[in-house]
């Protein structure tokens, strides 16, 4: 995966004097106490962070915790106090304010909570804004921002002023703006959190869409953890300034870094979150199905092994079927030999991918744990009754993994 | 009694400043309000040579430019009109005249120093006192230093009316800027604009109603100055008020008063209604 954003020592110090309150931030003195002797905010405090290629990486925290800060010494909007952001390997925080606009311009574009719209200019006019500045002439800047505008489903009000839609539709201006110039990295700073649920949850779907035709690198800023799982291939939490843990949505649900990022997941529904593969676990016998291995061996294994139930796997842990003692003990008074002949028939395999949501009603009623393939039809493990009912019981106080 | 000692001779001072600024600037304003006279007198020439049906007809076209009100239209041409039939017509066109310079002059100097105001918090410090100062002192003040710098005449009516008329475009040039939302100046510098295209396509677009509103209230003051001008050598309707008190002849006083009244509704219409049409309304709209 191609490094897009990397972001290094990066800390951004409101106030007069930085350099004091960076010399407090190295003593180890807390941002409250920097605030109470000096009056100067540290904002953003030490942030390290990598932003892949084409993810959508989710900034989370709650109100006041530098996410907005964190977000804007990306395209400088704020200057870092220390720190450097790489961007494809050129430092941000080092570039002239001619190679600064040019990378406004023409690779990182951003969309704004409260939308942020030129209430002088029409919705064509609005989302050709950047390309104006980019000194684009009017015919194609006028082509390329229908295009967008048609992107967002708004092509049809063009000639419309902002003041004329609704909400949900000038946030899609300024979606459509920040598409317009085509940038590698959009930015969106709370974008979606003004609008009502229902309308939310549309523009989610949108971005969705947007990222699998043409993939970005998108920073989405959010304080709402549905929205953060939803759309996120990577979730970073921020705490007064700090970054306090990045990772997929199953690692940080799975594996807190600490009770405030817990108190995040509390009264998640952790069943649409999670997925197979998240809470299968591989403590069963499985038998690996090669020469040699016939009936009586895995009968043998699995009285052994003091269980009733074994997972038959080739020699790529690809799952081949599952077996009891029952059915080998069928196979054998019927004189078969390949455990194959022994597979119990009504039990399927699930993906790896399906929500815990989606494979309650299957493992309640299977006769035992029902596995789980990954690709290629690799086993990853098996869901018995017993975890599900754990996982879905551990909702409610975070997930200790 | 305040003691004698501890007076400061202000006056004194001023008028040394003044001395010395015609002493050795003398030339440079002498080529100044040349220029500016050549420019009035011109002016001038133009709205008291040309037919008065012409100038009524340019009124009418202006105002419908503005407004697309017809009723406006017809009721700006009818006091324009009275104007006439008071007898006062070329001493209208020579307040126009007047006003027309001294309003231009005051926007052409007052924006940039609004513009200025908005962008510096020290110059803003700075220059509020001053505009108080300009626009509470008694406003033939004015005319002393005006005087003492160009003498009788029509330059120093319209550096006084300058003066007087420019606080209002200059405040709310740089009030308009300054309630931009921050928001969308970000959004303008997040997508790589540079500090003169946010001036020119944000700043001064968004100021626009404002500005107006400036503008216009400075047309008003410039009016009002109108009759103080005449003191020192204006001629226009302003001589004409004059002349009633001088002569204690109340209708020939309200004769001329009427006439600047009806001029200055003319004007004050006519801006309102660009005022207007700047501030983009959502159901009007430009296409109307
Ligand atoms: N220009 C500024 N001057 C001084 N302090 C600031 C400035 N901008 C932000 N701060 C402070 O920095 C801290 C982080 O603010 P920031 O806006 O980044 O938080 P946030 O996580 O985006 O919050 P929210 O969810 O409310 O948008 C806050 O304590 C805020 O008061
Ligand atoms: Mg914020």
């Amino acid at each position: 995966m191609t490094e897009k954003i990397v972001v290094k020592d990066l800390y951004k110090v409101f106030g007069e004097r930085p350099d004091q309150a960076m010399q407090m931030i190295n003593d180890g003195i807390d941002k409250d106490e920097i605030f109470d002797r000096t009056g100067q905010t540290v904002g953003v405090c030490g942030a390290n962070f990598t932003v892949h290629e084409g993810e959508i990486f989710v900034v989370m925290g709650l109100s006041g915790s530098g996410k907005s800060t964190l977000v804007r010494l990306l395209n400088r909007l704020i200057e870092p106090t220390s720190g450097q952001v790489l961007y494809d390997g050129v430092d941000i925080a080092a570039m002239s304010d001619e190679e600064l606009r040019a990378l406004r311009r023409s690779d990182m574009a951003m969309v704004f909570q409260s939308f942020a719209l030129m209430p002088h200019l029409s919705v064509i006019d609005n989302a050709a804004f950047g390309l104006e500045l980019a000194g684009v002439d009017e015919a194609e800047r006028h082509e390329r921002a229908l295009a967008a505008l048609d992107q967002v489903g708004l092509k049809a009000h063009a000639n419309s002023y902002p003041d004329e839609l609704s909400g949900g539709m000038q946030q899609r201006v300024g979606l459509a703006r920040a598409l317009a110039n085509d940038p590698a990295v959009m930015l969106m700073d709370e974008a979606f959190s003004a609008l009502d649920p229902l309308i939310r949850t549309e523009m989610q779907d949108e971005l969705l869409t947007l990222q699998r035709e043409h993939k970005r690198t998108i920073i989405f800023i959010s304080h709402d953890l549905d929205e953060a799982m939803r759309i996120g291939d990577r979730i970073a939490i921020m705490q007064g300034g700090i970054v306090v843990q990045v990772g997929s949505p199953e690692e940080i649900l799975n594996n807190p870094a600490n009770d405030y990022v817990k108190s995040f997941f509390r009264g998640v529904d952790v069943s649409t979150i999670l997925s197979a593969k998240d809470i299968a676990v591989k403590r069963q016998v499985t038998v690996i199905e090669r020469e040699g291995v016939g009936l009586k061996t895995a009968i043998n294994r699995l009285n052994k092994e003091d269980r009733e139930f074994g997972y038959v796997v080739g020699d790529k842990i690809d799952f081949h079927g599952v077996i009891s003692i029952d059915s080998l003990d069928e196979a054998i008074k019927a004189g078969k030999t390949k455990l194959s002949e022994a597979f119990l028939p009504d039990v399927e395999p699930i993906s790896g991918d399906t929500q815990v949501s989606d494979l309650i009603g299957t493992v309640a009623h299977a006769p035992c744990g029902v596995p789980v393939i990954g690709e290629n039809g690799k086993y990853l493990g098996v869901i018995k009754k017993a975890n599900l009912l754990a996982t879905l019981d551990r909702e409610g106080d975070g997930i200790n993994g | 009694m305040f003691p004698e000692q501890l007076k400061v001779p202000l006056g004194k001072w001023v008028n040394q400043f003044v001395d010395w600024l015609v002493i050795n600037y003398g030339a440079a304003f002498e080529a100044f309000a040349d220029s500016l006279l050549t420019l009035l007198v011109a002016l001038e020439q133009v709205l008291r040579g040309a037919p008065w049906w012409l100038v009524l007809i340019a009124i009418a076209a202006i105002t419908w430019h503005a407004s697309k009100n017809w009723k406006l239209v017809l009721g700006l041409v009818i006091a324009m009109f009275i104007i006439g039939m008071l007898g006062l017509w070329d001493k209208a066109m020579q307040t126009l005249a007047l006003m027309i310079v001294a309003t231009s002059l005051s926007v052409v100097i007052g924006i940039p120093v609004g513009i200025a105001m908005a962008m510096s918090n020290r110059l803003r410090a700075i220059m509020l006192p001053i505009l108080d100062t300009m626009q509470t002192m008694p406003s033939f003040v004015y005319l002393i230093p005006a005087l003492m710098l160009f003498g009788l005449g029509k330059v120093p009516a319209i550096l006084a009316t300058v003066i007087y008329a420019a606080p209002p475009v200059i405040r709310l040039t740089d009030l308009g800027i300054r309630l931009v939302d921050p928001e969308v100046l970000e959004a303008s510098r997040s997508f790589g604009a540079s500090r003169k295209q946010i001036l020119f396509g944000v700043q001064l677009p968004l100021a626009l109603p404002n500005i107006m509103a400036g503008i216009n209230q400075t047309t008003m003051m410039s009016i009002s100055m109108v009759v103080i001008a005449s003191m020192i050598g204006a001629r226009g309707l302003g001589e004409q008020v004059l002349m009633g008190i001088q002569r204690l002849d109340v209708g020939a006083g309200m004769e001329a008063g009427i006439a600047i009244v009806l001029l200055a509704v003319v004007f004050d219409r006519i801006g309102q209604a660009y005022g207007k049409r700047s501030q983009r309304t959502p159901n009007t709209g430009d296409a109307q």
